[in-house]
């Protein structure tokens, strides 16, 4: 089966480009599977977990928001933040969750809230993924 | 003429002063390789990014952004300025700041946000009124500055408190050459997009749909803008620096061998002077 082209780009580093059977993305209107020769499309990405399937290995990485890009060349995934299963810091994204969690309990305004709903996602997709 | 200890003190203090350029230049030269590091890492995304805004753009005709809706009138524009914060690296921070007053003086009403002290105390000293300033970020910005500096102006944008958006930063040519560049982030104009040649073709699909997808893609865009330039311009800071301070070391040099030369000349001229003293001292003894 012919594979896949997929780049994987974050500001400050290249984290993926190579060839894949399948990539399997979050994105904001569900989860959506893409194999070699999909249609052109661009795509909003939601906080979660991004499967790539290579020669029947499976690598996983958390993704936290950005967007993908899909043409005749192959896909590009564009995003602010990702990381490997094996590069989250379980402890960290622990404590990020609770001071999240309790930040939501005493929050003030509603950016408080907004933001710290958003920090709480970003840790349960790292913990979800890290504690694998 | 000097006297010799006069002399003498000048060449050590010179001497001094070249230790210490020597010094900066060398470490703004491995800086200055870090940073060039960081801005090739940078480059990929950026290019990235541009390349499905351009695609978006040109693929979906008709379709608009708050974005990229030209106001009637420019009553405010935002300016955000890219320098350093601290000196001695050759004209990099005044070079900057005056490419921003050159087109800020043909508006009407401007503010600015700056990333750099010298920035800052630039545009307060032309009493143009800076709404934010950042420092100790200008010699290793990170995405997540870039993003809070996006953000800002992205919100001032969207309120309506300004109608247009200009970048200043330096573009980075050679290690020898910079030179400082505006470019107008918003409303973003479709025509920056028009030569540059799509890959995808009309059948793209977007999900959820057009706008949406340019809404996202876009602040994400000038995000990324801002960060490539604060990086491109990081590498310029260090890598002037580095030149000013290489031939502030030379000047140094220069300086040490024609003092030494007016040195010898008076030591020379004193002995002389002894010596005649000494003869004609012991003449008029016979």
């Amino acid at each position: 089966m012919a594979k896949l082209s997929l780049k994987i780009i974050t500001p400050s580093r290249n984290m993926f480009d190579g060839e894949a059977d399948m990539v399997v993305m979050r994105t904001i209107s569900g989860d959506v599977g893409i194999l070699h020769g999909h249609q052109p499309m661009v795509t909003i990405l939601d906080y979660g977990i991004l499967s790539i399937k290579i020669d029947g290995e499976e690598k996983k990485a958390a993704v936290l928001g950005g967007f993908a890009e899909i043409n005749s060349e192959g896909m590009s995934i564009l995003t602010d933040a990702a990381e490997w299963d094996a590069e989250i810091d379980v402890v960290r994204a622990k404590q990020a969750k609770e001071r999240a969690e309790a930040r939501l309990k005493n929050a003030q305004s509603n950016i408080d809230l907004k933001r710290a709903e958003l920090a709480l996602k970003r840790a349960l997709v790292r913990l979800d993924l890290g504690e694998k | 003429m000097a006297s010799m200890r006069d002399i003498k003190r000048r060449i050590k203090s010179v001497n001094s002063t070249q230790q210490i350029t020597k010094a900066m230049n060398l470490v703004a030269s491995s800086k200055l390789n870090r940073a060039k590091a960081r801005f090739n890492d940078t480059k990929p995304y950026f290019d990235a990014t541009r390349n499905v805004i351009t695609n978006v753009v040109k693929g979906s005709k008709g379709v608009s952004s708050v974005f990229m809706q030209e106001r009637n009138e420019a009553k405010k524009s935002l300016f955000i300025v890219i320098a350093g914060d601290r000196g001695l690296c050759g004209g990099y921070n005044s070079n900057v700041c005056k490419k921003a007053l050159e087109i800020l003086s043909s508006k009407e009403n401007s503010i600015v946000i700056t990333v750099g002290n010298k920035a800052r105390d630039f545009f307060k000293h032309k009493n143009v009124e800076v709404v934010k300033a950042f420092k100790d970020i200008s010699e290793k910005p990170t995405y997540s500055d870039a993003f809070i500096l996006g953000n800002e102006a992205i919100k001032l944008y969207e309120k309506g408190e300004v109608d247009e958006v200009y970048f200043v930063y330096t573009e980075f040519i050679t290690t020898l050459t910079s030179e400082p560049k505006a470019i107008k982030l918003l409303p973003l104009d479709p025509k920056d997009f028009e030569d540059e040649k799509p890959h995808s073709s009309t059948l793209t699909i977007y999900e959820p749909d057009e706008e949406a997808v340019l809404n996202y893609v876009i602040p994400k865009y000038i995000n990324t803008v801002i960060f490539g330039g604060m990086v491109e311009s990081a590498v310029c800071e260090l890598s002037s620096r580095m030149t000013a301070m290489d031939s502030a070391t030379e000047n140094a040099t220069e300086m040490i061998d024609n003092l030494n030369l007016v040195y010898n000349r008076v030591r020379q001229g004193a002995i002389t002077q002894e010596i005649t003293e000494i003869v004609s001292g012991s003449n008029a003894l016979e």
